[in-house]
């Protein structure tokens, strides 16, 4: 498989004014197209910072990020981005439809194919019926889906998610990753995803990345070897499925990569108190 | 029905308040205090009884009334560009509004009615004067409001505005305008009254026609009921230009939470 995404030594130092603040040290990894690939990571250990960096969106202090073998200098064309937050990252102000279409205009001229193109991707994430209504008047998953729809419709080579599920209620989340799922089985879509639950990094993943703690860095880079085909219930009773999440949690919590991949004894302690520990965490940002 | 009742309470207390004015006036008698009875007539008497052939409008309506309207709508339409352009490009840099900000406060702050004299020796006697008066006045509301509308735009959309490449003009035209709309429009609705304020000022202070030189003619000529005449014009103005801004703010701004339903209760 060719390399879709090339990123190598790369660090980021914030300036602020009490001083300077190092939210990602060395990070160097690659994604093969076509491939979906998990960033896992407690919050704040940078995991924002580092798709900002990759996006383009801000030039790291150290490192490279190569996108199909071209340095990332700016935000390139064919990436498209969707943001944990999506009241705040959808238009108000435009119906559903039109919000995946104006950002088109920047790559389509004809309005009649943006307008085409937008349905299409609409109707990938089963979003069909709502294009005339505004997003306030769909529920906070559904406005997720219009975000998705419209990073879709550029098309993109590399798509990239923050958090993406993390603001919407669990039966939904459920239903959010079986959507990206099924979306990037169709398109053969290339995604990058960071996410502090390790659950949905196992469950979505073709690889599971472990960042650590501030200032994070990739301490293991895991194959899930799980069934293309994934469901909700079987797939996470699976004793493959068991025994990956509890082998992140025990990175997560500073533990040495295995030297086979996956423990014959899980470390369930350790897993039960990370998970006790960012149930509290997502309580205490879930109204933000 | 709703509409009908609505319609009763909002006008019911005004009926009776102008009712009472009515009679406290008949019954006081006072030169200075004509009663509405007499100021209607009067109104029609000024600016009702021309000819049909000018739509039953009078001389006055055309010669001083419109002119000063349309004063007021150009002057606040020229302080409506300049603010809403300017307020923009400025909300979206920190550096100029770091050097701007007290420059800012600072011309807010000067009564505009001040500016009056500097007008009429810069600018003479006549509509360009006048004009100045209404804008340097009208500006300031949609300035501050459309600076303070841009800064609003959050950092996701910032983000997301990046992320999809948007060239400088969609950004501002797509996302910093919307954005901050609800709050021009604010502004927009407070300097459509400023701009009332300073046409007549500037008619009372210089000029030799006008609603404002009709105003003090009448004055002059112990008219009261004429001067009274003008002072309802001018309420009913400011009001007609409020009820119409809301119209088309309403319109501009359906996709609000809640207007939907606000407009389908009024
Ligand atoms: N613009 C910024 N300026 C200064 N510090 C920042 C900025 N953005 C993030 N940080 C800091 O960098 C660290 C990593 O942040 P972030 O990348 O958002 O983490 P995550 O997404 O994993 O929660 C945090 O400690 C945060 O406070
Ligand atoms: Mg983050």
């Amino acid at each position: 498989m060719p390399t879709m995404l090339e990123v190598s030594g790369l660090g980021h130092t914030y300036k602020t004014k009490d001083g300077v603040h190092n939210a990602i040290g060395d990070v160097s990894f690659t994604v093969n197209a076509g491939e979906l690939v998990c960033v896992v990571g407690p919050s704040g250990c940078g995991k924002s910072t580092l798709l900002r960096t990759i996006s383009g969106l801000i030039t790291p202090t150290v490192g490279e990020v190569l996108l199909h073998g071209d340095p990332v200098r700016g935000v390139p064309a064919d990436l498209a981005v969707v943001f944990q937050d999506y009241s705040r990252s959808l238009f108000p102000w435009l119906s559903v439809q039109r919000n995946v279409e104006f950002p088109l205009r920047t790559r389509v001229s004809a309005r009649a194919e943006r307008r085409e193109r937008a349905r299409e991707a609409l109707e990938w994430v089963g979003l069909s019926a709502a294009g005339g209504k505004y997003p306030w008047q769909l529920s906070g998953g559904m406005q997720q889906r219009v975000a998705i729809a419209r990073a879709l419709a550029s098309r993109p080579s590399l798509l990239l998610m923050d958090e993406p599920f993390a603001s919407v209620d669990a039966q939904t989340r459920f239903e959010l990753e079986d959507l990206l799922l099924r979306v990037r089985a169709e398109h053969d879509s290339t995604v990058l995803l960071v996410t502090h639950d390790i659950d949905e990094s196992v469950y979505l993943g073709d690889r599971v990345l472990v960042l650590s703690k501030s200032p994070g860095s990739i301490t293991t880079d895991l194959d899930v070897n799980l069934p293309d085909e994934r469901d909700q219930i079987t797939t996470r009773a699976s004793s493959e499925f068991v025994e990956l999440r509890s082998e992140v949690a025990r990175l997560l919590h500073g533990g040495e990569p295995a030297t086979r991949p996956s423990p014959s004894v899980p470390d369930t302690a350790a897993n039960d108190r990370f998970l006790a520990a960012e149930r509290a965490e997502t309580h205490s940002t879930s109204d933000t | 029905m709703r509409g009908i009742t609505g319609f009763v309470q909002r006008w019911a207390l005004f009926v009776l308040i102008v009712l009472i004015w009515e009679v406290v006036t008949r019954l006081s008698a006072s030169p200075f205090f004509p009663p509405p009875s007499q100021i209607g007539p009067r109104m029609v008497d000024l600016w009702l009884s021309g000819p049909a052939s000018r739509l039953f409008l009078t001389d006055t309506v055309y010669d001083h009334l419109l002119p000063s309207v349309g004063r007021t709508l150009l002057g606040w339409a020229i302080a409506a560009v300049i603010g809403i352009g300017l307020g923009l490009l400025l909300g979206r840099s920190t550096v100029a509004m770091r050097y701007l900000r007290v420059l800012l406060d600072f011309g807010r702050a000067i009564p505009p009615p001040l500016m009056v004299p500097f007008f009429l020796v810069t600018l003479g006697l006549g509509a360009p004067m006048q004009l100045g008066a209404i804008v340097f006045g009208a500006v300031w509301p949609v300035l501050l409001n459309s600076i303070d509308g841009a800064r609003s735009v959050d950092a996701t959309k910032v983000d997301t505005a990046r992320a999809f490449r948007l060239s400088g003009p969609q950004w501002m035209g797509g996302v910093v305008l919307p954005a901050a709309l609800p709050k021009i429009f604010a502004g927009l609705r407070l300097s459509i009254s400023i701009a009332l304020i300073l046409m007549v000022v500037s008619e009372l202070v210089a000029s030799t026609h006008g609603l404002g030189n009709q105003l003090v003619a009448a004055g002059r000529d112990y008219d009261m009921a004429g001067m009274w005449a003008y002072i309802v014009l001018l309420g009913i103005l400011g009001y007609a230009f409020n009820i119409a801004l809301l119209a088309v703010e309403h319109r501009v701004l359906r996709w609000q939470p809640g207007r939907a339903h606000a407009a389908a209760s009024r």
